[in-house]
């Protein structure tokens, strides 16, 4: 459907632009948007495609800060090394289950908020603008509010938990190996859920009302009209948010650096983290480049995924 | 609406409650920072907990500002994010204009991979980039620090604009351009005013992410140039148990752009949709 009416699109502009610079020469004509785009391009290579091939180069030899003028070839050894390296492994299972539970948890949430705040109640306005305030803040301001709460003498999650009697004694959140994943992710999951449920809101706004009506006539119950009308009706929607939220949480690691810098042990490592300790705590760049690049590489499927989608339109 | 024949109490029960309750988790912990802020030392230290202030104190402000580098950083994050806006702007403009105004070869190719390199991990970015910067003796400058929020302040504002761009008809040029007005002349004074809700828009998102930004103005700054957030998170390790001075700069840094982004909120949505927002 879209392509006549691009080219019809393009056939009008080709008359406009004739019958108005018919004196241009068109030689010029096919430079000119390459000349506009021509300042975004030349910065982009300066500060993202340069880098990145630099990325490539660095990943390929024994490349350590300290001593930049002895960085011999050593061709896939970084890759090898991350491969038998016990810590990787660690940092790969930690990401699988920080992404499969973090996206999850955050998209349920999201989904049940967008679900109550697309009903009318007298004050669903604030409740719209205070919903979105966790995406709003920095993530380090995420990280020191939670690790306020999650202090162990004077945290406000130890004190409620223990005057409703759930825990005899104060529990070391952010110290034991048992409890600080779990915590870390509830700290993302509270900072990313108002995006799925703005997302989704807009989705369930597009739903018409008839529809859901007409299936409540019909004698469908509300998990019905959930599942069976309304979740359909939005499917778009929602693949294209956890698809990118998925893309998002892989990559961030800035909670988790400051909230715990990986520990107690590599509990919390994830691959980014992993990567980015290497190369800013031991500076072994060759190393860290290695590991961001197998983490580029497992994530492209997620990401032409996404990208597909989103350039369809284009 | 379906909802609408429900009973009042039903509403409240079904509606009001859940969502007040999602809501208090949502902004418990930003009012839990901001009481923390405003109370005495001695409040914060009380065992078991002293959850209402005895007394409003903004001593916790006055030290932060009066004795520690605070005021300084605050400014540098407030230069360096203007700087990642005007820089964001000054490119993506014009390129906004070419793929939306132009269909030439090679413009799908170009606009996708904008979108492409916004999704890969900042870490493949800021490896190289620091070392980089290092050999050209660009860290600890806002130059530096401002390269570095514009690896995802172009391709932010480009998408952004261009969307906007294509939602006002190609019609308004071609009267400028038949009343006799040249290329620059009908975008500065025909596409740009109608563009400027757009602008404004697309210029408070890239200020508040580049305000809150942590892991490239922790790599590219050092003693000189250090942002509120790298800042923050020096204090949280220097003054670790003295939650009355983090909590009241975390409230300072969060106050300014929890307004900006409630103001933009709204019309993020269909950016959101296109993926150019970062969260």
């Amino acid at each position: 459907m879209g392509v006549p009416q691009k080219d019809s699109r393009r056939l009008r502009d080709t008359l406009v632009t004739n019958a108005v610079r018919s004196t241009a020469i068109p030689m010029r004509r096919h430079l000119l948007p390459f000349a506009f785009l021509a300042p975004a391009l030349v910065i982009e290579l300066g500060i993202i495609v340069y880098p990145l091939l630099q990325t490539f180069w660095m990943s390929l030899h024994d490349f350590v800060l300290f001593r930049p003028n002895n960085a011999p070839f050593i061709g896939l050894g970084n890759f090898v090394r991350a491969f038998s390296d016990p810590v990787f492994w660690t940092s790969a299972w930690n990401s699988v289950i920080w992404i499969v539970l973090v996206v999850g948890f955050q998209f349920l949430l999201g989904l049940a908020t967008a679900l109550l705040l697309n009903q009318s109640f007298w004050w669903r306005g604030v409740a719209r603008a205070l919903v979105v305030i966790p995406w709003a803040l920095p993530s380090v301001i995420t990280a020191l509010m939670w690790t306020w709460m999650y202090d162990y003498d004077l945290g406000v999650i130890n004190d409620v938990l223990s005057r409703l009697g759930l825990i005899d004694a104060p529990i070391a959140w952010l110290a034991r190996a048992d409890t600080t994943l779990g915590a870390v992710i509830l700290a993302l999951v509270w900072q990313g859920f108002p995006f799925f449920a703005v997302m989704i809101l807009a989705g369930l706004q597009t739903v018409p009302g008839e529809l859901i009506e007409a299936a409540e006539i019909d004698g469908a119950n509300a998990f019905q009209r959930l599942t069976k009308v309304i979740l359909p009706s939005i499917a778009e929607v929602i693949a294209t948010a956890l698809l990118l939220r998925t893309i998002w949480v892989a990559n961030s690691l800035d909670v988790i650096l400051v909230m715990t810098g990986g520990g107690p042990g590599y509990t919390t490592y994830t691959v980014p983290l992993y990567a980015f300790l290497k190369a800013y705590t031991s500076m072994e760049f060759g190393y860290a480049a290695a590991l961001a690049l197998i983490m580029t590489a497992l994530l492209l499927l997620v990401i032409y995924a996404y990208v597909r989608r989103a350039a369809r339109e284009l | 609406m379906a909802v609408d024949r429900r009973s009042r109490v039903a509403r409240i029960l079904q509606v009001e409650i859940p969502i007040l309750l999602i809501i208090v988790f949502a902004i418990g912990p930003y009012l839990w920072m901001m009481l923390t802020s405003v109370k005495p030392d001695a409040d914060i230290t009380q065992y078991p907990l002293r959850y209402w202030p005895s007394a409003v104190t903004f001593q916790h402000y006055d030290d932060l500002l009066a004795h520690t580098s605070f005021a300084a950083n605050l400014l540098n994050s407030l230069i360096v994010a203007i700087g990642a806006v005007l820089v964001g702007l000054a490119v993506s403009v014009p390129a906004a204009y070419a793929f939306s105004r132009f269909r030439f070869a090679g413009r799908r190719v170009l606009m996708t991979q904008f979108l492409v390199i916004n999704m890969f991990p900042i870490v493949l970015l800021i490896i190289p980039l620091f070392v980089l910067m290092r050999n050209l003796g660009l860290l600890d400058t806002f130059f530096g620090i401002i390269a570095g929020h514009s690896t995802f302040a172009i391709p932010f504002a480009i998408w952004m604009l261009t969307s906007y761009m294509n939602s006002i008809p190609k019609e308004i040029d071609d009267a400028a351009f038949v009343d006799g007005a040249s290329r620059l002349q009908t975008i500065r004074l025909v596409l740009l005013p109608l563009l400027m809700p757009g602008l404004a828009t697309t210029a408070i998102y890239i200020f508040v992410t580049s305000w809150n930004e942590y892991l490239f103005a922790m790599m590219l700054s050092g003693d000189n140039v250090r942002t509120v957030t790298v800042a923050l998170q020096h204090f949280i390790g220097e003054f670790t148990v003295q939650w009355g001075l983090l909590t009241a700069g975390g409230t300072l840094i969060a106050i300014p752009v929890t307004i900006l982004f409630l103001i933009v909120q709204r019309r993020l949505v269909s950016g959101l949709t296109s993926g150019a927002v970062k969260a």
